[in-house]
């Protein structure tokens, strides 16, 4: 009967949080989803508290109690900017629990397990392992604690490849000779090592990849543990974490034009990235004023928003959104153009601009948008470089060559928000600058949005 | 093979698949979100933590499930709390009445 209750209400779980998952297909049912997957979850470990086995609620609760006081900071109070981060570090907390349940449940039967577990067992804590210790450098490069340029070393690679080559001959000797602690151990080692060696060499523009492959992970190591302990809604949404990590990885890496191996091996994005082909000489930029910007924004029908990196650092939604705003009021069109890489993860500009209070219908995504360059009066680029560089679609010899670009060009008129002439993550020259029909604003993001405010609520 | 084994394996691809095509429809819009929430529902390894923590099975066990269950907590309120702030926040624009004319 007891054992009815505990399925029923893992049964339960499961849907509630595929339908969660589903709802979020709609922004518009997305939270009342998500709720009921929360509701979900509240089942799940309820029905697990029942569980004969359990005999002690005394550690259980110190447990509980100390994860719900850290977690409801990094829930309700953790900045949206910092959103990057924060996911990293979770990911790191997911992994830390499947390796701790995985490691407690070798050492209690370390004497008479049959292989297919501890192969369950070595998943779990191989995933696991090198996710805590990877997640938490994409934590620390995020957040700045560490250097966010790619670390290199000679031989990095092959080395790389020697650890885990040890990882995966502990995993076929422990198949082998389950009773073997120290083979165990030496695994998770080698795999926290990894875990650290494999993001050290990623830049910061790279992260939204590793952020989505580590989730992918974390996933898995949660399936395995589902395998290792017989529980099939650990398995289910290990595999749902699973498959939404790796469709985001792949998702991210089309859309900055690399693949899997070239994000992890290829260290893109420091001091020895790829010098851009095109110099700038013999070019000269167009500088604007503010009071010209100002005007020719605000006599526009049709306004093209692209929002980049440089606005989150700048801090600049809010007065993106003021201009938006004034533009309207005087019977212009504004919409945004959002790069799938535009932030440091999947969808995080979008987040950044719905906190600034920007109505989510005004969110284009990249293939949607393309098609209305064409028509607008003016592109504004706000401290986005690499996502509008036109070299992606017509210089072959260009390192972004073949990346997925916002047309920005085919507007009519073009102005660029940005600190200098300096080039951007990828170190390599913007012809658009350049073009004829491209101005050049230069300053802080935010003061210069905040100046334009001024100046078009004058006219 | 075990059946179980057998039986399980069909529940991890079945779910990996209904995973995939639900997750292939969830626009760009939302992909922060989607994070935070697979994230959260994640935090299911309590479900384990929490028979570990609390079976006696000797000290290593349980300190270490303790441990677990603390970090998948954390993973459950904070992930469940951050993605309802996150929804929260997208609306339309017909939704604010303080918007000039709506576009399109």
């Amino acid at each position: 009967m007891r054992d009815l209750f505990i399925q029923a209400a893992y049964l339960a779980a499961s849907v509630l949080f595929i339908l969660g998952l589903k709802s979020l297909t709609k922004p518009d049912s997305a939270r009342r989803g998500m709720q009921q997957a929360a509701v979900g979850m509240l089942l799940a470990v309820v029905g697990t508290l029942v569980n004969h086995e359990i005999v002690d609620y005394r550690w259980i609760a110190v447990g509980l109690g100390v994860g719900a006081l850290i977690g409801y900071p990094l829930g309700m109070f953790v900045p949206m900017t910092a959103m990057p981060q924060r996911i990293a570090i979770s990911h790191m907390f997911g992994a830390l629990a499947a390796t701790l349940v995985g490691i407690a449940e070798y050492h209690t039967h370390r004497l008479d397990l049959p292989r297919a577990r501890v192969a369950a067992l070595g998943f779990e804590v191989l995933f696991g392992s090198l996710t805590i210790t990877g997640s938490f450098m994409a934590f620390a490069k995020l957040q700045e604690l560490i250097r966010g340029k790619p670390i290199t070393f000679p031989g990095q690679n092959v080395f790389n490849l020697l650890l885990f080559g040890g990882a995966v001959t502990c995993f076929g000797f422990l198949v082998a000779n389950p009773a073997q602690p120290a083979v165990f151990y030496g695994m998770i080692a080698i795999a926290l090592a990894i875990g650290i060696l494999m993001v050290l060499p990623i830049g910061g523009a790279d992260m939204p990849v590793v952020v989505s492959l580590l989730n992918s992970y974390a996933g898995l190591a949660a399936s395995a543990t589902g395998f290792a302990l017989g529980n099939t809604v650990l398995i289910i949404c290990g595999a749902l974490d699973g498959a939404s990590g790796f469709l985001l990885s792949v998702l991210m890496s089309k859309a900055m034009n690399r693949s899997f191996r070239n994000v992890l091996f290829g260290a893109f994005g420091g001091d020895t990235a790829v010098k851009g082909i095109k110099s700038a000489e013999g070019l000269v930029a167009r500088e604007i004023s503010v009071e010209d910007a100002a005007l020719r924004l605000a006599y526009a029908s049709r306004v093209i928003v692209v929002p980049g990196y440089g606005m989150a650092v700048a801090q600049s939604q809010h007065q993106v959104r003021e201009l938006a705003e004034l533009i309207e009021r005087r019977g212009g069109e504004v919409k945004y153009a959002i790069h799938p890489v535009a932030g440091r993860m999947p969808g995080h500009m979008n987040v950044l601009l719905a906190e600034a209070n920007v109505p989510y219908d005004r969110l284009y995504d990249m293939d949607e948008i393309n098609p209305q360059f064409e028509q607008a009066d003016v592109a504004l680029v706000i401290g986005a470089n690499d996502v509008v560089n036109p070299a992606a679609r017509n210089d072959p010899s260009s390192p972004i060559y073949g990346m997925p670009i916002l047309n920005v060009d085919q507007a009519r008129s073009v102005i660029v928000l940005k600190r200098s002439m300096n080039t951007g993550f990828a170190g390599i020259e913007n012809e658009l600058f350049y073009d004829e029909r491209t101005s050049m604003l230069f300053g802080d993001a935010k003061s210069s949005l905040t100046k334009l405010v001024t100046e078009v609520k004058s006219i | 093979m075990s059946a179980t084994f057998v039986i399980e394996l069909y529940v991890f691809v079945l779910a990996g698949f209904v995973g995939y095509q639900v997750i292939t429809r969830v626009p760009p819009l939302l992909h922060t979100p989607l994070m935070s929430a697979t994230n959260a529902i994640s935090g299911i390894s309590l479900v384990g933590s929490l028979v570990a923590a609390g079976s006696r099975q000797g000290t290593v066990s349980t300190v270490l499930g303790v441990i677990a269950v603390a970090s998948a907590t954390i993973n459950v309120v904070g992930g469940f709390l951050i993605t309802d702030r996150m929804l929260k926040m997208f609306h339309r624009a017909d939704a604010t009445p303080a918007k000039g004319p709506s576009a399109k």
